[in-house]
């Protein structure tokens, strides 16, 4: 049955005040919950660990010193991968089989292999054939190329979403193909690509700890180093945690906010003729 | 208008020379504009294209109808290269590029097919307007990257060709904000502004909203009219009947009847041609 006008737009306006009171419901007690789960974490450290306030402000300092090293590693490293990428990935969709060769084989051989394995490779095995490199180049080196073989597949995908009939429009036109790909397709893929980008960039913020196996002081090494020497790793490995937290934390809202830009830039796809 | 003369029903030979043929504007002595022989295709066993041939001459709009599947898409796209037929040579505007299908030839074939896709504008069922571009630099990203065309000329063309289709004003405007009848609307400016000899459509209209069709149906017939070279792929019988000079039928990979549209379409002469057209008249199409 029909209702008047009137009453149906108290209805609606009841409706979507009461969503909201549950949507503020929900989010209080998110935040409530987790506050509460952070604050039992500090219960126990407080209560049960001998935390000693002058080791803290001595070793704090120390671990957090890390971190720069940290970030400079990680960025370097995508800057490599995503080098890498864009030829692995271009090499995988060429129809040249010297390149499709190389390309695979690449991808196949640092996906198919740890990741500790093969920073110890640039680190200690480098050096029997006479190559000895600092183990900051070999860090870099590591974690970009084998970033690098996994972003190569994730960089094919993007390419390979852009509708082929991008680049029949284009080659119709009369461009060749490869200007067809620099203008049309790889402009298109890039929106893609660019929010993986920032995920592997996060995730390698953490890989980045292996490179403590290869003395490379960052925020790991600093933590394991001075929480050996007086045995309290307990105190230096948390310690160490938060800062890797905090840094997550911090480059994914600077991730969202990327991808928030990207998504305006392209505010105008998602309104419909 | 005046080119459906009423001695356009009479049975001229269809590839005579539309100068000798009645009814149709062409410049006597012209060579034709497009050329295309024997077009064969397999895609692995199926065998899609048998020895298909067209010959279109300047002004002229050709109108290619045909039941879903008989090939005649993948005609039009062997046209222009974009699918590379099993045999046969196509001819555009003296560009002349035959079949590869060993692929013996290297670049200079490469490029001789650029030459040819130059000649050849080319308006698709699905728009494929590039959605990072806006409205004028979908028009110009060809002409300025393929032709080298300095920048203030190429957005004086496309600005011409906008204006003709309607939608100068979208000028600044990206694809996602157009309907769909616009977005084809743009294609057919964007295609225009490379200035090519002959337009190729295929089933430009088959991908909108029915209530779309009429503003691009409409633009078309107004390029026909004033004497653009067209080959439209359609189901559209209203448009082949006004806006065509000729009409080709295709059944199975090969035109089974050609001629003017009074004579294809209202009085087929092939029993295939007739099978397939009487399902039309079934729904009361023409009048």
């Amino acid at each position: 049955m029909a209702k008047p006008l009137g009453q149906q737009s108290e209805l609606a306006a009841a409706v979507a005040k009461n969503d909201r009171r549950r949507e503020r419901a929900w989010r209080l007690h998110f935040r409530l919950v987790s506050a509460g789960i952070l604050a039992l974490i500090l219960l126990f450290i407080i209560t049960y660990l001998n935390v000693e306030a002058t080791f803290i402000s001595r070793a704090a300092p120390f671990i957090l010193a890390g971190a720069g090293l940290t970030i400079g590693v990680s960025l370097l490293s995508i800057t490599l991968a995503t080098l890498l990428a864009t030829f692995g990935a271009l090499g995988r969709l060429s129809r040249s089989a010297t390149a499709n060769a190389i390309a695979s084989f690449y991808v196949s051989f640092f996906r198919g292999t740890p990741l500790l394995l093969q920073l110890l490779f640039w680190y200690l095995a480098l050096p029997q054939v006479g190559i000895v490199l600092d183990p900051f180049v070999c860090a870099v080196g590591a974690l970009g190329m084998n970033y690098g073989a996994y972003m190569t597949e994730l960089f094919r995908a993007g390419i390979q979403a852009v509708p082929g009939g991008q680049r029949e429009a284009a080659v119709a036109l009369g461009m060749s193909e490869s200007t067809a790909f620099r203008r049309i397709v790889a402009p298109q893929a890039f929106r893609i690509i660019v929010p993986a980008i920032g995920n592997d960039f996060v995730a390698m913020l953490k890989d980045s700890a292996l490179a403590s196996a290869v003395t490379l002081q960052e925020i790991l090494w600093r933590a394991q180093n001075i929480g050996r020497k007086e045995f309290k790793s307990l105190q230096t490995l948390l310690i160490a945690a938060a800062v890797y937290w905090v840094l997550t934390i911090a480059f994914t809202a600077v991730q969202n906010r990327v991808e928030a830009r990207l998504a305006a830039g392209d505010r105008h796809k998602e309104v419909k003729g | 208008m005046s080119r459906t003369s009423d001695l356009r029903g009479a049975t001229a030979p269809h590839e005579l020379h539309p100068a000798e043929r009645p009814g149709v504007l062409v410049k006597p002595g012209a060579d034709p504009v497009l050329r295309a022989t024997g077009i064969e295709k397999w895609f692995g066993e199926n065998h899609v294209l048998r020895g298909a041939s067209i010959t279109v001459w300047p002004g002229e709009t050709v109108c290619i109808l045909g039941r879903s599947g008989s090939g005649k898409s993948t005609f039009l796209r062997s046209l222009n290269f974009l699918e590379d037929p099993t045999d046969g040579r196509v001819e555009i505007d003296g560009v002349s590029v035959a079949a590869d299908p060993f692929r013996r030839e290297g670049k200079q074939r490469l490029a001789r097919i650029r030459e040819l896709r130059m000649r050849a504008g080319m308006v698709f069922q699905e728009f494929n307007l590039f959605p990072h571009l806006s409205v004028i630099e979908n028009c110009i990203e060809a002409p300025l990257h393929v032709k080298g065309m300095p920048r203030k000329e190429a957005e004086e063309i496309a600005e011409r060709y906008l204006d003709k289709v309607g939608l100068l004003d979208k000028r600044d405007e990206y694809p996602s904000r157009l309907s769909g009848g616009q977005r084809q609307r743009v294609a057919i400016a964007r295609a225009l502004s490379m200035q090519p000899k002959v337009l190729l459509f295929d089933e430009p209209t088959s991908a909108l909203d029915p209530t779309l069709v009429g503003e691009v149906l409409k633009v078309m017939a107004d390029l026909a009219h004033e004497g653009r070279t067209m080959i439209v792929v359609t189901h559209e019988m209203d448009f082949a009947h006004e806006a065509a000079d000729r009409v080709y039928y295709m059944d199975q990979g090969e035109f089974a009847e050609v001629g003017p549209p009074e004579q294809v379409i209202d009085a087929p002469q092939d029993p295939r041609t007739a099978k397939f057209l009487s399902r039309f008249r079934t729904l009361g199409g023409k009048k």
